[in-house]
């Protein structure tokens, strides 16, 4: 709360606050809320029947041995993606932080993909990957594996798995990167008096501090994964085959528009929105921690 | 770097070199496959150096994907969205930020709550919202039966039935992809830390709420804005799902949706060549905004994500 400010009624700001209401209200709260209400009815496809099911829309999905599935890839995807791009991504930045040369160059490199939308990062992967023309397929090929992401479920996980973290990787870099370069240097320096090397400091005091921003950024990751790469799935998989990449947004996205089944539909993305809430106040743990140490 | 360690650095320097091939692996094959005639893309092995059709590919995922009219698309899209969040979010900011009135935490409140949730998760009601954007009035006529408050006062039959369909438009494009609420704490962040006493002496200069808002603090805001402007940028041009269900009109698509239809599929011409040249193409616009502006970029990118 600002010590000065302009303390009259409640008239200007009101208006001030209008645009950014009436945005939220149409396209946030009301959606918001029909999708509770709508997660606890049943109506037919062409919507002229409406009927109040109580919870029969959730007990139904978790039931549904297709939900259950599409649970596992997600779980699956998402933890393989956080693992691969935190890991990636924090070798990146111990190595840019024990150089000096070349540094803005390295970094404007590897910051590229973040330019580059989900759905064309899914499209250059799939090409790599193409079991017929990828020039990556036929190495594989030529190593003796039958690649083929097509029909082989676990080869199309992985290839969605690389193409999301390849997307993602500059995002952790660059905040692990900035949060290196916050560690004072005089805490290494006297490690480094004391005889410590260059990797053990990078563990026992480079990791540690960046703790905070590592947690950040897996919470930032699972959203990620969680929502951002419907756009790789369906560029590339459409969930297949035999729905091994069928994560659960893409589901809720078929099931609502494809199959018209909105109360499951909108009982997924329930589940969703609970999903997403978790993220977010997860995170507001890691802003309270900056703004109780200052770091 | 505290000591020298000539391994060290060559190690580091390695590892470098192999994450920025990563990254480059991708748009070289990319860039190869696109200069290639549609018989030596399906060559195998492919060829590891680019060939001549580079232009011509170019011009046939120009034509197959409408991309005089999709870029066009993508440009007033990003740019609405850029555009709508800053305004609205430096007028909302604003107001929470400097002025008291009754239900100013309760604004804070529902603005903090929309932080929460992604359009992903509520994609279904979403689009009935813009197919619709009068459903709610709508809802509220049938709920106090003003049909029937109308025909008891005048004695004849009406039916109301408010209709405003967006979709296939611009603002159904646009608008729901403002209602985020992530700007609005990044400038309210932001006027948190501007000085008091520049507000306080403009008051006793006799400065109007929006003349210091106006003369003061936006000029203040601009590296902010600027910084924001890029990161609502990508995320605009970038955007999938939600063009996604709007290409009923294919006139109405985004480069990116439309770059999709050239994706060859199992049971047509593998015009990898063709694909490969129109993803360039699409991811053209965003990475010289990234290269050119790279210092705000970095800026925006680390203050929007806090």
């Amino acid at each position: 709360m600002k010590r000065a400010n302009f303390g009259e009624g409640p008239g200007l700001p009101t208006l001030l606050l209008l645009p950014q209401f009436l945005i939220l209200l149409f396209f946030f709260f009301i959606p918001s809320l029909r999708a509770l209400t709508q997660s606890v009815l049943l109506s037919d496809p062409f919507g002229t029947t409406v009927q109040f099911v109580w919870l029969d829309n959730f007990t139904e999905l978790f039931a549904s041995g297709e939900y259950r599935q599409s649970m596992w890839v997600t779980f699956q995807f998402t933890v393989g993606q956080n693992a691969l791009t935190l890991l990636v991504a924090l070798v990146l930045a111990f190595a840019t932080d024990h150089i000096i040369r070349g540094r803005s160059v390295y970094r404007t490199i590897i910051l590229l993909p973040y330019a580059i939308a989900p759905a064309i990062a899914g499209i250059l992967w799939a090409f790599l990957f193409n079991p017929a023309v990828g020039p990556l397929a036929q190495i594989l090929h030529g190593l003796g594996i039958a690649w083929d992401p097509n029909l082989n479920p676990n080869h199309a996980l992985l290839l969605v798995t690389l193409a999301a973290s390849w997307k993602h990787i500059c995002y952790d870099y660059i905040f692990l990167v900035v949060g290196l370069l916050a560690v004072p240097v005089s805490l290494m320096e006297a490690a480094a008096v004391d005889g410590a090397g260059p990797i053990r400091r990078f563990v026992s005091i480079g990791l540690p501090m960046l703790g905070p921003t590592v947690f950040f950024l897996a919470v930032m990751n699972f959203i990620y994964g969680f929502f951002e790469t419907f756009a790789i799935i369906d560029a590339v998989t459409k969930g297949g085959p035999a729905g091994a990449t069928n994560i659960l947004v893409y589901k809720v996205y078929v099931d609502g528009f494809v199959n018209l089944n909105l109360g499951s539909s909108a009982a997924q993305s329930v589940l969703l929105m609970s999903f997403a809430l978790l993220c977010t106040l997860l995170q507001f743990r890691y802003f309270d921690r900056k703004v109780n140490y200052g770091v | 770097m505290v000591e020298r360690a000539p391994v060290l650095s060559f190690v580091c320097h390695a590892i470098l070199i192999a994450g920025a091939l990563i990254v480059c692996v991708p748009l070289y094959f990319a860039f190869v496959a696109g200069s290639l005639s549609i018989a030596e893309v399906q060559k195998v092995p492919l060829p590891w150096l680019p060939g001549d059709q580079f232009l011509s590919n170019l011009q046939a995922a120009w034509a197959k994907a409408n991309f005089s009219r999709t870029f066009v698309n993508s440009v007033v899209v990003a740019l609405g969205i850029t555009a709508g969040k800053i305004a609205v979010s430096l007028l909302s900011a604003f107001a929470i930020t400097y002025f008291r009135f009754r239900f100013r935490m309760l604004a804070f409140w529902l603005i903090f709550v929309s932080l929460m949730l992604p359009i992903e998760v509520r994609i279904v009601p979403t689009f009935e919202a813009v197919a619709n954007a009068a459903l709610p009035l709508q809802w509220l006529a049938d709920t106090l039966h003003l049909a029937d408050l109308w025909r008891w006062i005048s004695g004849h039959d009406v039916t109301i039935a408010l209709e405003w369909n967006m979709v296939n438009t611009y603002p159904g494009l646009i608008l729901p992809l403002i209602a985020s609420a992530t700007a609005t704490f990044l400038f309210r962040q932001f006027f948190l830390t501007v000085p008091d006493e520049l507000c306080e002496a403009a008051r006793l200069d006799g400065a109007s709420p929006l003349r210091f808002f106006w003369s003061i603090l936006l000029p203040l805001s601009v590296p902010n804005m600027v910084a924001l402007a890029i990161i609502l940028f990508l995320f605009g041009w970038n955007q999938y799902l939600w063009p996604l269900l709007f290409t009923t009109d294919k006139d109405m698509a985004t480069a990116v949706i439309a770059l999709k239809n050239l994706i060859p599929r199992s049971d047509s011409e593998p015009a990898w060549n063709v694909a490969m040249s129109g993803a360039l193409l699409t991811m053209l616009p965003p990475t010289l905004v990234i290269l050119l502006l790279q210092r705000w970029f970095l800026k925006g990118l680390v203050d929007s994500s806090k």
